[in-house]
């Protein structure tokens, strides 16, 4: 009976560690794997321990090539997203103005389509217009599908915001420009960042729209998608393990330099 | 930003001004200058192109002789007629995704928000930090875990689920690639996060007290679950909903990589059809039933569900 | 701080001119003219949504009028946004700007203006405020009442014609609040300027106010000093919003030099017709309050002993309880039920409990009269609206 007792106040617990463990289990196996030395052209199974891809990782003809291109495309895209996405966000918070619903719609529509839909529809307006497939069509897209993230992000943190602090950057003699600039933006930072952030996940990792927009311009979900097909380098594997690392060592430290920062102050 | 700036305040009235006249005014033209330009990104390149595919739908011609809008509703029809199974696949794939992220996703964003404590960041991390790392590649993994040969299938195999499982449908044989179970799985794992995260944001603004007022008040745990916690979730449990349905619906990744032909998603179809068959009329109308079904479901859910400043 | 003084001495007075606004078909504020005059500490009282808020933010340009003009001295301010107006706002729960430390907070009215130098300047105002030492810190490492300083500083830093404060103390908590209202009273003695205060607490515009405007929907029922509003109140509203009021119906019957002779149940009372704002005439009908505080209760035995010239009632104790400082007897009488009396714990007479025939007496000149058409519970505090 204890056990069953001890099993029911955990329940909770230990489902939702299991979820976490299926939510990890591929970064497992891709950190994993990514030390393999596969026979044949796929990394699929386990033959031995070797560090010649991490060795190498630009081995592979092509790959550092489109990593490099989709990191270009996703700080371009995160630019203009966050952009744009930012002055739709005040406006819809801080103004009213007609035609508000049809706004908030034209936002909205974008998340909730199925990417094929968006893509297949980009693909056929850009083969209409004749315009070339490349880097400024995958630009293009990224940027729409990615401003309506943005969107949400900045609003959610300037509804939330006081308007009592502009209101007394007003009184205390800033003019509209130097009350944005002194108060709203920097309190909105985070709510930018957050969608700055977003904006940049999904831009980087985007196959779909990319797929119908880029013509024989490779990015490295590209790549990838062409290597499953014809053999997987264990580079790939690399590529995926560093992403990983370098995206929780960011987090990791940019919390304990905020922490000791709090710390300090108090 | 500089837009903002574009509301000069007028000159100060001088002391005699007359009253007659609103005091000031505040930039009527700022709100439109700010949206102007995002909302004419969206304009040209999202809703221009879905305009543009409707009347493509509608078109007859071929690639080389060029299209021409002729009414041609009936590709509607054929479309539908020669693709029908793969829609119902895919709405009933996104649908069994869409509740296992669900079963699974709400203990771990309960765990998240109430049980972690000072682990509480480390998981948060661990949930977003796979987004990171591309997720094709991660997708690709799951052909290593639910390999032919492999501990899972072996363990399945051993505990005759798989006699179940394939009796079902759901997986042919000794294999689980190449199934719709494998694609069910890979659709869960992709789209988990997107269930997770609105769970927790609404979980996490729970106030805890409410739970010690349920126990207080004679509710044993799993009634203080049914009627304090759930209830107060379901903003969380409708947006998450919505998150992985929409996309798991479209999704041909899994599908490809994951599954066979027998377990094609109509995103494959769109997708062979733009891309390799160049059947433009025919992909157009697919998307468009694609999108009316996922907008006809996404606006009654939102109305029964009764969350609708969700949007 | 003296240089305040110059700045002051040009600014004038803040004088209100048919000010009033409207959303919709709403009434916020019916047209108001006020003059508040300067260097005085003024109070504008008043129950959550009668107006006062709004006249206050007017006065910053916070609000813009739907009629009248907002002058400060000889200037007409009416059309200045509020960054253009030598006036400067304590907002309810500080808005204190999160991601400036407290320098940077009080800094910044300055720093707008152009001012290089401001470090001389922003020390001596925390100094002023007892903050000096938390100059480097963020808002929300500091205490409330901490947090309030700060405000007071930040705005008073920037030498206004006129500091308004919207509910300055709302956030803390009773003994910090008594504290601060000193600590407030002491800076604005010091520097001189002209403060208009909004508040729901008639204490802390009592305690704080040279004069205080009891604002009640959108119109001012009453102004004057705080002992003026509490001795003699002309609305029932003002009688029971600044403390408690025993209210007799009575009927006036005959003058007597400056004495008005009222009739209540079988007994005569007295009022003085300087302290009377309802009718005159015999027949009319008057509302007499008076204050539990000013009245002596002794047993029925010993009615007696009360001197001559003393308004009496006789009742029944009902309920008793003891505070410490003085007692509260809620006493049932047939002129009125339920009628308070406060006495203050001096020498304690046994015979005074719950079911004691008493016999209640008061010097006429505390006596007041208000017109019997209004509501004698206007203005008394329940408890939902407490809750707000």
């Amino acid at each position: 009976m204890t056990f069953v007792n001890w099993l029911k106040r955990r329940l909770v617990v230990i489902a939702g560690l299991l979820t976490l463990g299926y939510l990890l289990l591929p970064v497992v196996v891709v950190a994993v794997f990514s030390f393999n030395k596969p026979k044949g052209r796929f990394n699929y199974e386990w033959q031995e321990f070797s560090t010649d891809a991490w060795r190498d990782p630009c081995g592979v003809s092509g790959l550092c090539g489109s990593l490099s291109l989709s990191l270009q495309i996703a700080l371009w895209a995160t630019l203009g997203a966050t952009v744009l996405g930012t002055m739709i966000a005040f406006a819809l918070v801080r103004y009213r103005f007609r035609a508000r619903g049809a706004v908030n719609s034209l936002v909205f529509l974008p998340m909730a389509m199925p990417e094929v839909v968006m893509a297949a529809s980009l693909l056929t307006l850009f083969l209409n217009m004749g315009v070339r497939l490349g880097f400024w069509t995958i630009l293009i897209a990224h940027v729409m599908f990615c401003l309506s993230f943005v969107v949400v992000a900045v609003k959610a943190r300037v509804m939330s915001m006081d308007p009592r602090l502009e209101q007394a950057a007003q009184d205390l003699y800033a003019g509209p420009a130097q009350t944005f600039l002194r108060v709203t933006l920097p309190i909105a930072a985070p709510g930018i960042a957050a969608g700055a952030l977003l904006a940049f996940a999904l831009s980087f990792d985007d196959f779909i729209i990319t797929n119908f927009t880029s013509g024989s311009t490779v990015t490295f979900p590209m790549f990838v998608w062409g290597s499953a097909q014809r053999g997987t380098p264990v580079q790939i594997n690399v590529v995926g393990t560093a992403m990983f690392v370098v995206a929780v060592l960011l987090v990791l430290v940019s919390m304990t330099v905020g922490n000791r920062r709090k710390r300090q102050k108090a | 930003m500089a837009t903002v700036t574009q509301s000069p305040p007028p000159a100060p009235a001088p002391a005699q001004a007359p009253r007659a006249k609103p005091p000031r005014k505040r930039g009527r033209r700022t709100p439109y200058l700010l949206l102007l330009p995002g909302l004419l990104w969206l304009f040209v390149f999202f809703a221009l192109p879905v305009i543009y595919q409707a009347s493509t739908s509608v078109q007859t011609g071929s690639l080389e002789d060029g299209y021409e809008v002729t009414w041609h509703f009936a590709t509607y029809w054929d479309a539908l007629s020669a693709y029908w199974p793969q829609f119902v696949r895919s709405v009933l794939y996104a649908a069994s995704a869409t509740v296992l992220c669900l079963v699974l996703g709400y203990p771990l964003a309960y765990l998240i928000a109430f049980r972690a404590g000072r682990w509480r960041n480390l998981i948060m991390i661990l949930v977003i930090a796979p987004f990171f790392a591309s997720f094709l590649i991660r997708t690709l993994a799951w052909k290593t875990i639910l390999a032919d040969s492999g501990p899972v299938v072996e363990i399945l195999n051993a505990l005759h689920v798989l006699d179940v499982t394939s009796w079902l449908g759901w997986t042919a044989g000794d294999r689980v690639l190449a199934t719709p179970l494998a694609v069910v799985c890979g659709l869960t794992y992709n789209f988990l996060p997107f269930m997770v995260l609105p769970l927790y944001t609404s979980l996490e603004r729970i106030d805890p007290r409410l739970h010690e007022a349920a126990n207080d008040l004679y509710a044993r745990p799993s009634t203080t679950f049914r009627r304090v916690t759930l209830p107060l979730s379901m903003p969380g449990v409708v947006s998450g909903t919505l998150l992985t349905f929409i996309p798991a619906t479209g999704d041909y990744i899994n599908a490809d990589l994951l599954g066979s032909t027998d377990t094609r998603m109509i995103g494959n179809v769109i997708q062979t059809q733009f891309l390799r068959i160049l059947d433009y009329p025919t992909a157009a109308a697919l998307s468009f039933i694609l999108m009316a079904a996922i907008l006809f479901a996404v606006t009654v859910y939102i109305r029964k569900s009764g969350t609708e400043d969700l949007v | 701080m003296k240089t305040t003084h110059d700045t002051a001495a040009h600014g004038g007075d803040v004088r209100l001119t048919g000010l009033g606004k409207t959303y919709g078909s709403f009434t916020a504020v019916h047209p108001l003219d006020l003059t508040v005059p300067e260097g005085s500490f003024f109070a504008l009282l008043g129950a959550s949504g009668c107006g006062k808020t709004t006249t206050l933010r007017m006065i910053a340009g916070l609000e813009e009028p739907t009629a009248g003009t907002v002058r400060l001295g000889d200037q007409d301010v009416t059309a200045l946004p509020p960054y253009k107006r030598p006036v400067n706002t304590v907002f309810q729960s500080y808005a204190l700007f999160p991601h400036l430390d407290i320098f940077e907070n009080v800094a910044f009215g300055l720093r707008r203006r152009g001012i290089r130098s401001v470090k001389k300047q922003v020390g001596e105002m925390l100094e002023l405020v007892q903050l000096g030492e938390q100059a480097h810190k963020k808002p929300h490492q500091l205490s409330g009442g901490q947090q309030q300083r700060v405000a007071v500083a930040r705005a008073l830093i920037n030498h206004p014609k006129v500091l308004l404060l919207d509910e300055p103390l709302g956030a803390l908590d009773l003994k910090l609040r008594r504290q601060m209202q000193l600590e407030l009273k002491r800076i604005q003695t010091e520097v001189g300027i002209t403060f208009v205060h909004v508040t729901h607490d008639q204490e802390e515009a009592m305690t704080m106010a040279d004069t205080v405007a009891v604002m009640n929907g959108g119109r001012v029922e009453q102004l004057g000093p705080p002992s003026e509003l509490y001795e003699n109140p002309r609305t029932t509203f003002v009688a029971n919003f600044l403390g408690t009021s025993n209210f007799i119906e009575a009927d006036v019957d005959t003058r007597s030099g400056d004495d008005i002779v009222l009739k209540a149940g079988g007994g005569k009372l007295v009022l003085p017709s300087a302290r009377n704002s309802g009718p005159t005439a015999a027949g009319g009908k008057v509302l007499l309050g008076v204050r539990p505080e000013k009245i002596s209760l002794v047993p029925a035995d010993d009615a007696g002993r009360i001197p001559e010239g003393r308004n009496r009632i006789t009742g029944r104790i009902s309920d008793s309880s003891y505070l410490g400082v003085s007692t509260q007897f809620v006493v049932d009488s047939p002129v009125c039920t339920a009628f308070e009396v406060y006495v203050q714990n001096i020498d304690r007479d046994h015979r005074l409990a719950p079911g004691a025939e008493v016999v209640l007496h008061w010097d006429p000149a505390h006596t007041f009269g208000l017109d019997a058409a209004q509501d004698a519970d206007a203005g008394v505090e329940t408890v939902g609206e407490e809750a707000v």
